[in-house]
């Protein structure tokens, strides 16, 4: 019996909320007095793997076949099932990230596990009961989620758990094959196409964020957002009228029908705060709202907030930045 | 091409969410139900793709009990040919998903379209379980779908990209912007749709494997510290010294 964590990796390295997700496994594998597995998934380097020690993670499995780089469904959810049944895993973390979740509700089929997405927190167990908090109501409510079944898969919502360092430890890293044939790539993707990030932070993985509403006046007035989000090393996001009107791509936009963001950080530049808007950001660790209109409603769910206009403010919070640095 | 598009009855956006006093329930009290947002991207684009195709038919699925008949109605006003409810509470994604993979299956749809994920459930599961249910490729998020003979086009979100994904039917898609421009229903439609066909099933398959145990709000905000306008490189010392997030 074993805890079997996926770990997601680009470029050779793993990515953030992929530290935080064998963190989290680890920290399941300790409640149940087994180990954490990771498989590996993605383009990886394996000093890089070896790493995942420091997060708690004692072996790791990796198959090196190149057609894994980009993300195959099909192929993915088979290499994780073989991964789970060799293990005998009875827990499956994953991140509840595009490709985590989209593999997880695959697996939950072929393994006959429970499922659960969008999880905030640890694992209660108390004897057969496995408890989890997830997030429910686009970001308005929590709800406690009972897994039945011999087997569970948890998908962690990303930055709602911190990944532990403990520095030096190395997991030992061999090589897995799950003999995946020509059948399984049969979904992979013709093309892959990234987008240029402002300032390179990916939105969903951004610890801190930027974002700006209609009060900015338009597209031209963006380097205002940019320069903040660069001085940061922040993500730019934006409300969902920014992106209706095409000032920005509809993926920086966050709300109830856009992303969910949760990052440390959200500075909402002329956004009003409408309860759509707020339930894509709500859970972030800390609001700041600038905002000319004093009765904003934004100001209610934020922890610092600046009355004024953002562009006298923007420009001086940027310098104020800088000057720390 | 015969297009099943999947339809979850949400609580409206603007929808204060509160729970029964032992907070094990969603209070439906004085709350208006939509069609999921995200669906409506599912359901317009089975619409255009028959439209454009010339032929064809689109249903549409709830797994519901009857108080969603009213935004059933509605799909089929937007421009769905008929409707099957399975009668039973969705209680969650694993069971939904069996009842839509039985209607599938049943049916032989080509192509199963739903939205990206319910609003009030973010499970975004349903799509991949019930893609793996039928063996056939699920495509989630998509943000676009072309089809040409059985074979589809999609443009399917990833972080910091996208990917082009070709599959052939049949496939399941879940949809979202900017797939297409959601209808809305106009006053032919909302006549029509009086007399598409409704039709009401009894549920199958095994039960829930997950419950909820309980639900519990965020955690209320302390209250906002404001800064002058003239002095506000001083937030960003806060933000340092005493938030400690930059
Ligand atoms: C079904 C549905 C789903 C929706 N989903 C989303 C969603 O996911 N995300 C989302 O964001 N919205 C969503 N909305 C829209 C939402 O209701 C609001 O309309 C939207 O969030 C408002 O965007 P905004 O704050 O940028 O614009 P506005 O509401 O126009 O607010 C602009 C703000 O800027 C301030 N301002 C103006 N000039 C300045 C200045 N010079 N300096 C400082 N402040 C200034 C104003 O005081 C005002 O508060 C949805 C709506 C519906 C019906
Ligand atoms: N009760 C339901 N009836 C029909 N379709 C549903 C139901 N619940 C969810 N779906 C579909 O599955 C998608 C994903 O839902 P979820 O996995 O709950 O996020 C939704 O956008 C709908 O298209």
């Amino acid at each position: 019996m074993s805890v079997l964590v996926v770990v997601e990796c680009a470029d050779g390295e793993v990515k953030k909320s992929s530290l935080e997700v064998a963190s989290y496994g680890a920290q399941v594998a300790a409640q149940m007095g087994t180990t954490a597995t990771a498989i590996a998934v993605g383009e990886a380097n394996e000093a890089n793997l070896a790493k995942l020690g420091e997060q708690g993670i004692t072996k790791v499995l990796y198959d090196a076949e190149p057609r894994l780089k980009d993300f195959v469904n099909n192929a993915y959810t088979k290499l994780i099932a073989t991964a789970a049944e060799q293990e005998q895993a009875k827990i499956i973390v994953l991140a509840n990230s595009n490709i985590g979740a989209a593999v997880g509700s695959r697996l939950s089929v072929r393994l006959k596990a429970s499922l659960a997405t969008n999880v905030v927190e640890l694992p209660k167990i108390s004897g057969d009961q496995f408890t989890v908090k997830r997030g429910a109501f686009s970001g308005k409510a929590f709800s406690d989620v009972v897994l039945s079944g011999d087997r569970k898969i948890i998908a962690v919502k990303k930055n709602s758990t911190e990944a532990q360092h403990d520095a030096g430890k190395t997991a030992e890293v061999t090589s897995f094959s799950a003999q995946l044939s020509d059948a399984d790539f049969a979904d992979a993707p013709k093309q892959v196409v990234m987008q240029d990030q402002a300032g390179g932070v990916l939105l969903p993985e951004a610890e801190r964020v930027v974002s700006g509403g209609r009060g900015m006046k338009g597209p031209e007035n963006w380097h205002l957002i940019e320069d903040l989000a660069k001085a940061l090393g922040a993500a730019t996001a934006c409300s969902k009228p920014v992106s209706d009107v095409d000032w920005r791509p509809h993926h920086e936009h966050v709300g109830q029908t856009g992303i969910t963001v949760s990052p440390n950080l959200y500075i909402a530049c002329g956004i009003s705060g409408a309860i759509q808007h707020l339930a894509g950001v709500n859970s972030s660790k800390v609001i700041v709202v600038i905002n000319k209109d004093p009765e904003a409603p934004f100001f209610k769910a934020a922890d610092y907030g600046i009355v004024g206009d953002v562009f006298d403010v923007l420009p001086k919070l940027t310098a104020a930045v800088k000057a720390l640095n | 091409m015969k297009f099943l598009v999947c339809i979850s009855n949400v609580p409206d956006t603007t929808t204060k969410i509160t729970f029964t006093p032992d907070n094990k329930e969603f209070n439906k009290a004085g709350v208006q139900f939509v069609i999921n947002p995200w669906d409506e991207y599912a359901l317009t684009r089975a619409i255009e793709l028959k439209e454009a195709a010339g032929s064809g038919t689109v249903t549409v699925l709830n797994v519901g009990e009857a108080d969603t008949e009213p935004n059933i109605r509605k799909a089929l006003a937007i421009g769905a040919d008929d409707a099957i409810r399975v009668n039973a509470a969705p209680s969650d994604a694993y069971f939904v998903a069996e009842q839509i993979a039985a209607i599938a299956k049943e049916g032989a749809y080509d192509v199963i379209l739903m939205g990206k994920e319910s609003i009030d459930y973010n499970g975004f599961q349903v799509h991949g379980m019930v893609g793996e249910m039928l063996g056939i490729p699920t495509v989630a998020p998509a943000m676009k779908l072309d089809m040409s003979g059985n074979t589809a086009t999609l443009e399917r979100e990833i972080e910091g990209g996208k990917e082009i994904v070709s599959v052939n039917t049949p496939f399941v898609a879940s949809c979202q912007q900017p797939m297409c421009e959601p209808r809305i229903p106009n006053m032919r439609g909302i006549m029509t749709a009086r007399t598409k066909p409704l039709k009401v099933v009894p549920a199958v398959g095994e039960p829930a494997r997950t419950t909820v145990a309980e639900f519990a709000l965020p955690p209320k905000k302390q209250g906002v510290k404001l800064i002058d306008a003239e002095n506000a490189g001083e937030l960003i010392k806060l933000l340092r010294n005493e938030a400690k997030v930059i």
